[in-house]
């Protein structure tokens, strides 16, 4: 018993350990080293030995069969533990339902025959396969073949049974418990490269691309050859024209109506904002303070001032607005010549 | 759209179900392989390691020039090989100027690199140079003994760490049931300094003691050499602590009704509870047999064609 006290042993892996010894003394030859080293060993062996040899063991053909326990020396996994794996829909409905699996025969007594028969499988009990006439109901269609039928009913149930199949599978792939021989495979992979299903195209878009291929040319496509009877091109996609900028004879001058055009209908329609009300508020505030520095500051120089103030504000009158008409532009000056007191706001706007 | 593969025989099927992992394993395979360069002594030594671990090891002896276990992105072609034998002990062997005779040996967990030891190859004495007697030859494959001595085993990191994995890589595999007849090696692993350890195998002798306990004698087999610890690398504390995970033992359940005595030894209760004989199901269940039915149909009987005599009165 003491041996066991001074080495650490561990049956299940037949391993033993003296964390103690150490030599006395520095072996001086290979041999000597070699000889110490063996006769530690033995000792430590024979502590495993007593072990093992003492445990209750049955005799066997070919020797006396010991039972190890467990090892107690802790090592890594070689691999993760392997995860639990999810129930399948129906396990969840049969255990929210309390329904249990029951135990069946392989084989059933076949009336028919009056032998045992297969449940499933070749020559199973109760085959469609073997029934040569179906009985026609009142509640049959007309045109209907029975027995087709009866296959493609079969095969629905088998996609079915298959599409579930795989939506469990699915589950246990996200729950990362997929059984080790079944893998998940994309049929369709998106690598260019690989064949993708064609599509289909439809007439309006056939037409669109043959319209715009049509007019790839330098006309765009205006003096190629017409099939008879084909049809002007759909979507034939829009020609942006240049109008010559320097005026010429003829057309010189249409670019610039063009723009003007543009201007006027922009103006039109947003003539009402074109005051700027704040330009317009700190104009006459400037204005004001002018002239009150002008009235104290210079009390000699007042009334030539004054009299002059109406005519030089020209600096701070607003510049003729470009956007405006001339006729309006002259109606805004005049609203704010009215030094001041007067409601400038709604005389300016109105036009 | 997905599809399932499966294999297509059952030969392949069976090959994957062994790479599955599993809550209790049993043991794992060794990868033994060379760098470019090896020395006459290290080409002897993988060969001998894989001799001794002949049933549950892989040698490749092609030239790798790309494994550096020890380096960044030189362990890539390593854990590719760990996935691809399956084996999660890789014992590397390379030499060069700065590291002769260099021995790595390391782990790996979930064919990812675990840990890693190198050690250098000294004093290697070849299994032919030992002269036995040839009854004593163990089994291949038998259960192996291992035994530790020196106490640099406990107080050195890195002597701790290298008698770790040579447990791992010397104690084949995980059994339940031992045949003792089959006993019959044992490595012998003593440190001899802070950075050497002596490692030499040998066979068993059992002489007859007068007790069911043999007596033992160690007779030295070989190969024999002494390891030099040079470089080491232990695993990151959180993989070290996912690796050691282990499957929940089974919770012991609290058995009623069961006690332990030191006299009388294992005592159980029974209650024996009333026999309702009268309520009891017949094993046949037909549908004659049962009870009510039975005494329905007779009571039927008696009574129907009075009552339906007493209508025909009523009206």
């Amino acid at each position: 018993m003491d041996t066991q006290d001074e080495y650490q042993v561990d049956l299940g892996n037949l391993m033993a350990f003296d964390p103690f010894h150490h030599f006395t003394s520095i072996p001086s030859s290979r041999e000597e080293l070699v000889a110490d080293c063996l006769s530690k060993g033995t000792e430590l062996v024979q502590a495993i030995v007593s072990g093992v040899f003492n445990l209750p063991s049955t005799e066997d053909i070919d020797g006396p069969l010991v039972k190890l326990p467990p090892p107690t020396t802790k090592l890594p996994r070689e691999k993760p533990l392997p995860k639990p794996k999810p129930p399948t829909r129906w396990e969840e409905f049969a255990k929210a339902k309390g329904i249990r699996n029951r135990k069946k025969d392989k084989v059933v007594w076949d009336e028919q025959t009056g032998t045992w028969k297969r449940r499933y499988g070749y020559d199973r009990v109760n085959d469609d396969a073997d029934i040569p006439i179906i009985e026609a109901k009142m509640t049959d269609e007309p045109g209907v073949d029975p027995f087709a039928k009866r296959i493609a009913e079969r095969k629905e149930r088998v996609q079915k049974q298959q599409k579930n199949q795989l939506q469990n599978l699915k589950t246990a792939a996200k729950a990362g418990a997929l059984p080790s021989h079944v893998q998940l495979a994309a049929t369709a992979l998106p690598i260019t490269g690989t064949q993708a299903a064609k599509k289909k195209f439809t007439k309006d878009e056939l037409g669109n691309v043959a319209g715009l291929a049509s007019t790839a040319t330098a006309s765009g496509g205006k003096f190629d050859k017409k099939l008879r009877g084909e049809k002007p091109v759909k979507n034939q996609g829009k020609h942006r024209k240049f109008l010559p900028v320097v005026e010429g004879s003829g057309i010189g001058s249409q670019e610039k109506e063009q723009t003007e055009r543009v201007l006027s209908k922009l103006i039109s329609s947003n003539s009402h904002e074109i005051l700027n009300v704040d330009k317009a508020v700190t104009m006459y505030n400037v204005k004001k303070e002018r002239k009150r520095r002008n009235q104290y500051g210079k009390p000699s120089s007042t009334r030539n001032e004054q009299g002059k103030s109406s005519s030089t504000p020209s600096k701070l009158k607003p510049n003729n607005k470009p956007m405006k008409a001339k006729s309006l532009a002259n109606k805004g000056k005049g609203s704010f010549s009215n030094k001041g007191k007067g409601s400038f706001s709604s005389k300016g706007k109105a036009k | 759209m997905l599809k399932v593969k499966t294999p297509k025989n059952r030969r392949v099927q069976r090959e994957l179900e062994k790479r599955a992992p599993r809550l209790v394993e049993k043991g794992k395979k060794t990868l033994i392989l060379q760098g470019t360069k090896t020395s006459n002594v290290l080409n002897t030594v993988l060969s001998e390691i894989y001799h001794l671990k002949r049933d549950n090891a892989i040698r490749y002896t092609r030239k790798n020039d790309s494994i550096r276990p020890f380096e960044s992105g030189g362990e890539t072609s390593l854990e590719f090989f760990s996935m691809k034998t399956d084996c999660s002990i890789f014992v590397y062997g390379s030499t060069s100027k700065k590291r002769p005779d260099n021995l790595v040996i390391g782990r790996t967990y979930d064919h990812h690199i675990y840990d890693l030891i190198e050690v250098g190859v000294e004093n290697f004495k070849r299994m032919d140079s030992f002269t036995y007697d040839k009854k004593l030859a163990p089994q291949a494959g038998s259960k192996p003994f291992i035994v530790f001595s020196g106490e640099a085993f406990e107080s050195v990191d890195e002597l701790k760490h290298l008698k770790e994995v040579l447990l791992e890589l010397l104690r084949g595999e995980v059994v339940d049931n031992l045949n003792l007849a089959g006993l019959g090696r044992v490595y012998v692993c003593t440190a001899i300094s802070s950075n050497r350890v002596f490692l030499t195998h040998c066979a068993l002798r059992l002489k007859k003691s007068g007790t069911i306990v043999p007596r033992i004698e160690l007779v030295e087999i070989g190969p024999s050499m002494d390891f030099v610890v040079r470089r080491h690398r232990l695993p990151n504390e959180s993989l070290r602590k996912e690796a050691m995970k282990t499957a929940k033992d089974k919770t012991h359940k609290k058995i009623k009704n069961v006690s332990k005595d030191a006299l009388q030894g294992k005592l159980g209760k029974i209650y024996v509870p009333d026999q309702k004989l009268g309520e009891m199901v017949l094993p046949n269940k037909a549908k004659g047999v049962k009870r009510e039915r039975r005494e329905a149909k007779m009571k039927n009987s008696n009574n129907e064609p009075a009552s339906k005599k007493q209508k025909e009165e009523d009206s």
